[in-house]
Parts: C-alpha cells; sequence; structure tokens
C-alpha cells in the first residue's frame, strides 16, 4: 500500500523557518498593542523550508486536474481554455489600491467602463454592474434589483413568489429564498421546455419574476421565449436571465432582445476567465433601463475624457460586495472580448454548438441515450446504456483520463450525464472521447464488477463520502494525522 | 483572435455528420426575429496588439505598491512563491472538486487551508472561502440568525463602512432589522442586548484603525442568547488574541493581507470560521478528510446537505463558485512564512505604522482620531477635506489620505503602514502632506 500524501503540517518542524520577510525593528509589542490584547501562543501554522512548500503544492497540483491537463466537458461549467494572456495581462494591474485617487487610475476605470459596455452590447441590455463577485451573487443582484423595483411601485408586499423551471440550477431557487421570496416550480414539458401552459397557469399578481435559463439546463433553447415573455410582462413579471449557459448564443441573439428584464453573467464561464479550484469568478449583471436606477453603487461613468466612480443613485440596493467587484477577473474577461471581436464570439458560440451537437449524434451511435434527442446548443443530456449508472460512466472515464461529466444534474432526467465540450475542443478530441465512452459502455455492460470498482489509476479512489458526511473530520489535527 | 481549433474540413465534416451544411442551421431552433443582431464590438486584436493596448492603460495608473492606503486591503509583501505556484494550470484551470478521485490538490489543499484558518482565529472550522469581507460578513451573520431563529442584529459602527452597507442589502432582503452603535472616542462603547437580537457584529481592529476591548459584547451577548460575529484582520491574528479566545462565536475576515495582490479591489478572499456547534450551519464548501476503498487517507466535499445544489430553495446559502485560487494563495503564502514570519510582518507593520502616526501628527493642524492601542491603519483629522488631500498628494507621487466617510466626523483620512515602507518613505510621505498642508 502506497503511503498516505502528507498535509503540510505533517512536513512541520519546530523551529524551521521558511521565506524570510522584512525584518521588524525591535519593538515592544506588549507596550504598542496592550498586553492583554496579544496571543498566548503564535497559531500552529507550519514551520517548513521554501523548498518542501514548493515541492508540497507542486505534488498537489500534479494530484488535480484541471482544463490545461485534460478534456473536462463538465455540463453547465463552460470549461473552455483559459488563455494564459490573460494572465499576463492581470498582472499588469495588480498594484491597484480601491481607494486611491481614481484620477491615478484611469487606465483602471476605463476597462471597467468599456467592459460595461461591451458587456451591455453583447446581452442587449441598458445597463451593467461589474460588482457581483460570482454567477450566484449576481444572481441576488438581479432578484434584489426586482424586489426593490416592485416595492418602488408600491407591489413589494403583492409580489412574493418567483417562479423557478424544474429543471433550474440550484443556485435559482436558493437565491429567490435569499431575496425573501417564496420559490414555485414550474415543470417541464415532455420537449423538455417550459410547459407554458403551467407556467401561464402560475402567472398571477403575486408573482414578482421568473428565473429562466436559456438554453436550458437540458440544452435545448426555449423555443417558446417570447409568447412565455409576453405572457409574464401582461402580468406585470419580471424576467431573469440565468447566463451560465450564455456561451451558446454570444452574437446569435441577446437575452435583451428577447425581453428579459435582468441577466447575470459569469465570466468565468462564457468570458474565459479561469474557474482557479471554484473562484474567484465574477457576475456582472445587466438590467433594462426601469431596473437601472437600482443598480448596486458604484458603476463607472464617463466625463468628457475622464472615468468617475459614480456612487449617485438614490435608488440603489446598496452595496452587493466590497469595493468594485473582482476586477481582475474583468481584466482578463476584458481582453478576451477585445481579442475575439464581434465575430470571434459569434464563431465562439457556433463552434461550441457543433461540438455539442456532433458529440450529441457520435454518443448515440456507440449506444449512449440522448432523452431529447434533438438540435441541442453548447451542452446535452445523455444517459448510459441500460444497466450502466451514471456515475459508474464518470468514474471509468478519470482511468481514461477524461474528466467526467455533470453527472445527476438536471434532477428531472434520471442517471443524467450533462456534456458541454466547449469551442476550444479539436474534432481529434471528441472523436477519442466517444471512442472511450464507447469502450467503457461495452466493457462496463460485459464485466459489471470491474466498472463498479473504478477507478483503478487514479490518486486515491473512490472514497468514503458516507463517512465524510457522518463524522466529518474538518481540519488537520496531530492525534488524527 | 480565438481559440477555435477547428479547420474548415472539420467543419465541413462535423456539420455532415449531423445533415447540415451551413453553421447557422445550428440556431435554427430560435426565433428568426432574434437572429444575428449586429454587435458593436472593437475590431479583434492579437496577442502583441492587446498587450500593448492594456500596458498603455496601465500606463494610465499609479502604482500602488507603496501606497499608505487601508481599510483591509494594503500592499503587503509576498513570497515570490505564492503567484508562481497558484499559476500552475492544474489550480488555474479545475472547478469545484466534485470529482474527489482527480482533485485531491485543490481539496487536500482547503483541507490544510481550513486548519490553517481554524488556527488563526482560535475557532473550531472553517469552511472553504467566500468572496470577500463583506459577503463573510454577511453570511455569518445570516448563520446566526438562522441558528438562533432571532431577526434582530446589532452592529458596531466601527465595522467597515462598506461591510455594514453590504450587510444592510443582505438583511433587508430578509426582513431582518439592524441596529447601529455609534462609536465613542473611536472605540464601541458597552451595549445591552434584547432577546430579539440573534448576531452582534463588532470589528477589532475597528475601523478607524483601534484595538478593541471585546469582552464587554461578548459577555452581554451571551446573557441575551446573541451570538458574536467578530471581524478580524487575519494578519492581525499572528499578534493578537484571536476571537476564539475572546468567546466569539463567528470570525470573518478579508484576507488579502494574507499573500494576495490588492488588484483594485479583488478579487481577494473571505474567511469565516465558527465553533463546532455552528459547522452544518456554515455556508459553501466545506472539506474532510476520509480514506479511499484501499484504505488510503483523501478529502471530499462534505455536508453538501447545506448547499443549494441539494437543497435548492431550503439551502444554507445561494452560493457556489467562491474565492478558491485566493483562498489558496493565503494558504501557500502562510506556509511560506509560517507562524515566526507571519509574526515578523504583523510587527513591521505595527512599528512602521506606529512610527508614521507619530511623524504626522506633529504637523500643525493635524490630530491622531485613532486612540491607543491601534495595529497597522489609523485616522487623523486634517485641516481640510480628505479627498483634496489625497488628490495633491497623488500629485507628488504619494496615495495616502483615504476619505473616511463622514459619518465619523468631519476632515477624516485614513493611513495605513507595512513592512514595505522603509524610514524612506515614511519620510517623504511626511515631507509631502506638510508642503500639501501649507
Amino acid at each position: 500500500m502506497k503511503r498516505d500524501f502528507p498535509v503540510i503540517f505533517e512536513r512541520s518542524r519546530s523551529g524551521r523557518r521558511g521565506t524570510r520577510p522584512p525584518r521588524p525593528p525591535e519593538v515592544d509589542l506588549a507596550g504598542l498593542l496592550g498586553a492583554e490584547n496579544l496571543r498566548s501562543a503564535p497559531p500552529r501554522l507550519p514551520e517548513v523550508d521554501e523548498l518542501t512548500v514548493v515541492r508540497h503544492y507542486t505534488n498537489l497540483s500534479r494530484r488535480q486536474v484541471g482544463v490545461d491537463t485534460n478534456f473536462y466537458p463538465l455540463g453547465s461549467c463552460t470549461m473552455k481554455y483559459n488563455p494564459r494572456v490573460n494572465e499576463a495581462a492581470a498582472a499588469l494591474f495588480t498594484e491597484l489600491h480601491p481607494y486611491q485617487d481614481p484620477e491615478t487610475a484611469q487606465g483602471a476605470l476605463q476597462i471597467m467602463y468599456e467592459l460595461q459596455e461591451y458587456l451591455a452590447e453583447i446581452t442587449g441590455m441598458d445597463a451593467v454592474t461589474l460588482q457581483p463577485a460570482a454567477g450566484a451573487h449576481g444572481e441576488l443582484t438581479g432578484m434584489l434589483l426586482i424586489r426593490v423595483y416592485h416595492e418602488s411601485r408600491g407591489e413589494g408586499e403583492q409580489r412574493r413568489v418567483v417562479l423557478v423551471p424544474d429543471s433550474a440550477h440550484g443556485s435559482n431557487p436558493a437565491t429567490a429564498s435569499m431575496a425573501g421570496y417564496q420559490v414555485r416550480e414550474v415543470p417541464s414539458g415532455p420537449d423538455g421546455e417550459v410547459d407554458l401552459d403551467a407556467l401561464r397557469a402560475a402567472l398571477g399578481p403575486e408573482v414578482a419574476a421568473i428565473m429562466l435559463t436559456n438554453p436550458n439546463t437540458l440544452g435545448l433553447f426555449e423555443r417558446k421565449i417570447l409568447e412565455l415573455i409576453d405572457a409574464a410582462h401582461y402580468q406585470g413579471v419580471q424576467l431573469y436571465y440565468d447566463g451560465a449557459n450564455l456561451n451558446a448564443i454570444m452574437g446569435w441573439a441577446r437575452p435583451g432582445d428577447m425581453g428579459f428584464d435582468v441577466v447575470h453573467l459569469n465570466l468565468h464561464k462564457t468570458f474565459s476567465t479561469p474557474h482557479g479550484g471554484g473562484g474567484p469568478g465574477s457576475g456582472p449583471v445587466g438590467a433594462k433601463a426601469h431596473l437601472a436606477p437600482f443598480l448596486p453603487v458604484p458603476t463607472v461613468k464617463r466625463e468628457g475624457e475622464r472615468y468617475v466612480l459614480d456612487f449617485d443613485r438614490p435608488q440603489t440596493i446598496g452595496r452587493m460586495r466590497s469595493f468594485y467587484g473582482n476586477f481582475a477577473v474583468m481584466v482578463r474577461a476584458y481582453t478576451y472580448i477585445r481579442m475575439l471581436g464581434a465575430e470571434g464570439l459569434k464563431k465562439a458560440s457556433a463552434m461550441a454548438v457543433l461540438n455539442a451537437n456532433y458529440l450529441r449524434k457520435k454518443l448515440a451511435e456507440v449506444g449512449y441515450k440522448i432523452p431529447y434527442d434533438r438540435l441541442c446548443k453548447h451542452e446535452f443530456i445523455a444517459q448510459p446504456p441500460e444497466g450502466l449508472k451514471a456515475l459508474d460512466v464518470a468514474k471509468a472515464l478519470l482511468d481514461y483520463g477524461y474528466h467526467p461529466p455533470t453527472v445527476y444534474f438536471p434532477l428531472i432526467v434520471k442517471e443524467a450525464m450533462m456534456i458541454e465540450p466547449t469551442e476550444t475542443e479539436s474534432k481529434e478530441t471528441l472523436d477519442e472521447y466517444v471512442e472511450v465512452m464507447a469502450e467503457i459502455a461495452r466493457r462496463g455492460l460485459e464485466d459489471p464488477e470491474w466498472i463498479a470498482h473504478t477507478p483503478y489509476h487514479t490518486p486515491v479512489r473512490r472514497l468514503d463520502e458516507v463517512a465524510a458526511n457522518r463524522k466529518p473530520v474538518l481540519r488537520w489535527r496531530p492525534e488524527e494525522g | 483572435m480565438d481559440y477555435t481549433p477547428h479547420t474548415t474540413d472539420d467543419v465541413r465534416a462535423m456539420l455532415e455528420a449531423l445533415g447540415m451544411q451551413e453553421l447557422r442551421e445550428l440556431f435554427a431552433d430560435l426565433p428568426e426575429a432574434l437572429l444575428e443582431p449586429e454587435l458593436d464590438l472593437p475590431a479583434p486584436m492579437d496577442e502583441q496588439a492587446i498587450l500593448a493596448h492594456l500596458r498603455e492603460l496601465a500606463g494610465r495608473n499609479a502604482s500602488a505598491a507603496k501606497a499608505f492606503l487601508g481599510g483591509g486591503l494594503r500592499p503587503h509583501f509576498v513570497p515570490s512563491l505564492v503567484p508562481a505556484l497558484a499559476q500552475r494550470g492544474e489550480f488555474l484551470t479545475a472547478y469545484t472538486p466534485y470529482q474527489p478521485e482527480v482533485s485531491q490538490g485543490v481539496l487536500q489543499a482547503v483541507f490544510e487551508y481550513q486548519t490553517m484558518i481554524a488556527e488563526l482565529t482560535g475557532l473550531d472550522v472553517s469552511n472553504a472561502s467566500l468572496y470577500d469581507g463583506a459577503a463573510a460578513l454577511a453570511e455569518g451573520v445570516l448563520l446566526a440568525l438562522r441558528q438562533t431563529r432571532r431577526m434582530g442584529v446589532v452592529v458596531s459602527q466601527g465595522v467597515h463602512p462598506e461591510y455594514r452597507q453590504v450587510l444592510a442589502t443582505y438583511l433587508h432582503a430578509v426582513g431582518a432589522e439592524l441596529r447601529t452603535v455609534a462609536l465613542e472616542g473611536g472605540l464601541t462603547p458597552p451595549a445591552e442586548f434584547d432577546d430579539s437580537v440573534g448576531a452582534v457584529v463588532l470589528q477589532s481592529p475597528n475601523f478607524l484603525g483601534a484595538i478593541e476591548n471585546p469582552a464587554p459584547w461578548v459577555e452581554a451577548a451571551r446573557a441575551s442568547g446573541a451570538l458574536v460575529v467578530y471581524v478580524a484582520d487575519p494578519l492581525s491574528l499572528a499578534l493578537l488574541k484571536p476571537p476564539g479566545e475572546w468567546g466569539a462565536d463567528i470570525a470573518v475576515g478579508e484576507g488579502q493581507p494574507l499573500g494576495n495582490p490588492m488588484n483594485f479591489g479583488g478579487p481577494q478572499f473571505g474567511y469565516i470560521a465558527v465553533r463546532e456547534k455552528l459547522a452544518r450551519q456554515l455556508p459553501g464548501r466545506l472539506v474532510s478528510q476520509t480514506y479511499d476503498v484501499d484504505g488510503r487517507r483523501g478529502y471530499v466535499l462534505a455536508l453538501a446537505a447545506r448547499e443549494q445544489h441539494i437543497r435548492r430553495a431550503k439551502a444554507k446559502s445561494n452560493i457556489t463558485t467562491n474565492a478558491q485560487l485566493t483562498a489558496l494563495m493565503g494558504a501557500m503564502h502562510m506556509a511560506a512564512l509560517g507562524p515566526e514570519g507571519l509574526a515578523d510582518v504583523a510587527a513591521a507593520s505595527v512599528a512602521c505604522a506606529r512610527a508614521l502616526a507619530e511623524m504626522l501628527a506633529r504637523l500643525p493642524g493635524v490630530e491622531r482620531v485613532t486612540p491607543e492601542p491601534f495595529f497597522n491603519e489609523f485616522v487623523l483629522r486634517l485641516p481640510r477635506p480628505a479627498a483634496e488631500v489625497r488628490s495633491e498628494l497623488a500629485a507628488r507621487g504619494w496615495h495616502a489620505a483615504a476619505p473616511v466617510p463622514a459619518e465619523y466626523g468631519e476632515n477624516l483620512a485614513l493611513f495605513a503602514a507595512t513592512e514595505r515602507h522603509d524610514e524612506d518613505d515614511l519620510a517623504g510621505l511626511t515631507a509631502a502632506l506638510e508642503e500639501v498642508l501649507q
């Protein structure tokens, strides 16, 4: 049996030093800070030399896959290539403080201003805030805009319900709750789209908003979107667009033109900024003119040749985040948009959709079931052949060097595998992936024992998640090491 | 420039497999009226051109590498290994570790980060990170309200004003009541809490830089059944008594001073740590140690039943993406410096701020408003509005004197100093301020 990979605390030796910071002057800390305010003992942080730190994290990184190492078709997450030039771009703007005189940060403010303009143009909205720190944070911002809008019209008390399709991302109902709303689920029809009749029946004077993803989480474009939005608007209901799937339609259609009132975007999905193992992301929100007065402060505006932070928004929902948002993520997205331009964005979406449809077709040919087998957008849902589980297919893929798709989501499809190849993968990658999927299906059906115990060749094998939930160990302690 | 690998032949072959001739057919399910809007965006650029353009924009910013600005973000020494390791593609381009067998790198790093934050705060359990200090405060308060099933919140005015604004936005949404206790002489006065109050919030060092005595609030909160949310700069905890030792239930704060650049305000990371009994109320990701089928130690996401993708409308929070990479940088920073290195950084920062405060307070018309003892930030009353002074200092090449909101008083300016500053910097800023104020 292999030895466990040590935690950094196990590499610690009392008295060993790593990087030496500037040497502090001799000071009487008890005198300066008050003896009663000092720690009784230093925090038990690791005491390791620099090389040990570098090896530790380098070797940890080798126990991790990312887009840079493997095909990563994780549905709904848009794991496209994260260009290295974005990193070089962000590195030009690290040494800026949010409280420095704005006159000395004109370059940074110009980037923010122009990014606001570009995102408004791409989504068809009138105004954009860059403040939200991630997609779900953008969702909350957007739903609070809607809430304050209804309050401003004296309908805040009356409109207490938010409609969410049963195929929605989990963050949608969670956000609606955080925004103080009751959530009512709307069923999908047999075609995988929102059931328009059920939705019409659910509309009423108590409904504040509908949260929709389009294309939806099945990867299907809601074809009745214009009728749906008309019906909702007729009843005074606001339309929220979850932009997680915008990578499907950039340059081909705009949520603003569909009639949506609020949109959030995930710069770390659609606009190629790295996911970082789970953030930091950025979740700008676009709003139509009637919601613009409520945007969080500050936004960036242009006055002649100068860019200024605009705090003057008397009807604002308030602040969503300290400072101005995840600026360094914005720089990366700005770089991406400037490099691709309108034609490049449109081509990116076209290739994302082409790859998804090609893969859908090819997987169907090798025995995978496609529950909604029609033109999809940037992703689609597959199911393993009868007799196999999505989880086992996912685990088997690990041994072949692929990151699995999103599994068991959306909840309305049994054994769902949600596959989003993105536009930055080549035809060869997709063809090889199909071959592997075919082999897994064949071998898994022949040898159920084999697939049930995959993976065999990963740094660790299937882990005991039940024990981790029943009796979680959430920090290292010497006695448990 | 785009990043698609498709050759003309590839596109033709793939369309053919779909029985299509043109890319436009891929969008046949969209209403015709919506299709192909003309996007008014600047023309595409290649890599060399965009970098030249960005360098020109960067040239219109004045570096704040030696800024005397604070508010929880400051220029600090960062070991070179931190950005180098954080740029490893495996860390940079992974996503949430839902497949633990191939995500041990991120998962173990998070587990170690959780341990470090627990150690630093003197509490039991940390989550994997939140967006920033302000969001961490808002989530910490919501957690306290869930636990106590109360809807009242009392916050000290000493808490960063932007954090309080974010808190107000979150609390308005759920209909909770927020009361603010004004500072007296730069410190939080004792207060009493009735049984409607579920969370009391104070910050130390507070927004003016002063070190608070949290004991009276902790005692009053205990007596009324409220939970104490303690906002702390993590660097200060290298020296100062941690929230857990003071009796706080929840500690939150802004992680930038741990290995992250200022980035014009973001991203950094927010941290949250709690007592054991509150672990199942935590928002966001949590990583637990466990074992694989061969008995090898490994790590997985745990207690997902709290989270939005399982609980949907009943989740503890809507959070999904948090601040993993920047929190990882925080962990690398703590590992590289160790307890002694971190304490050295904090001590140098304290000493430098002390020296600067003394030098500046000797200038005519300048008075220190922050009471003793203070940490590495402090507030001065200037004879003129701070925004004007900041602008005139900037014209002389110095970033200092951030305007303090009027709720704290007239003509107040926030200063900070860190181990990045040397004696020449202090003397230079002092001379510049003297000149500006003449």
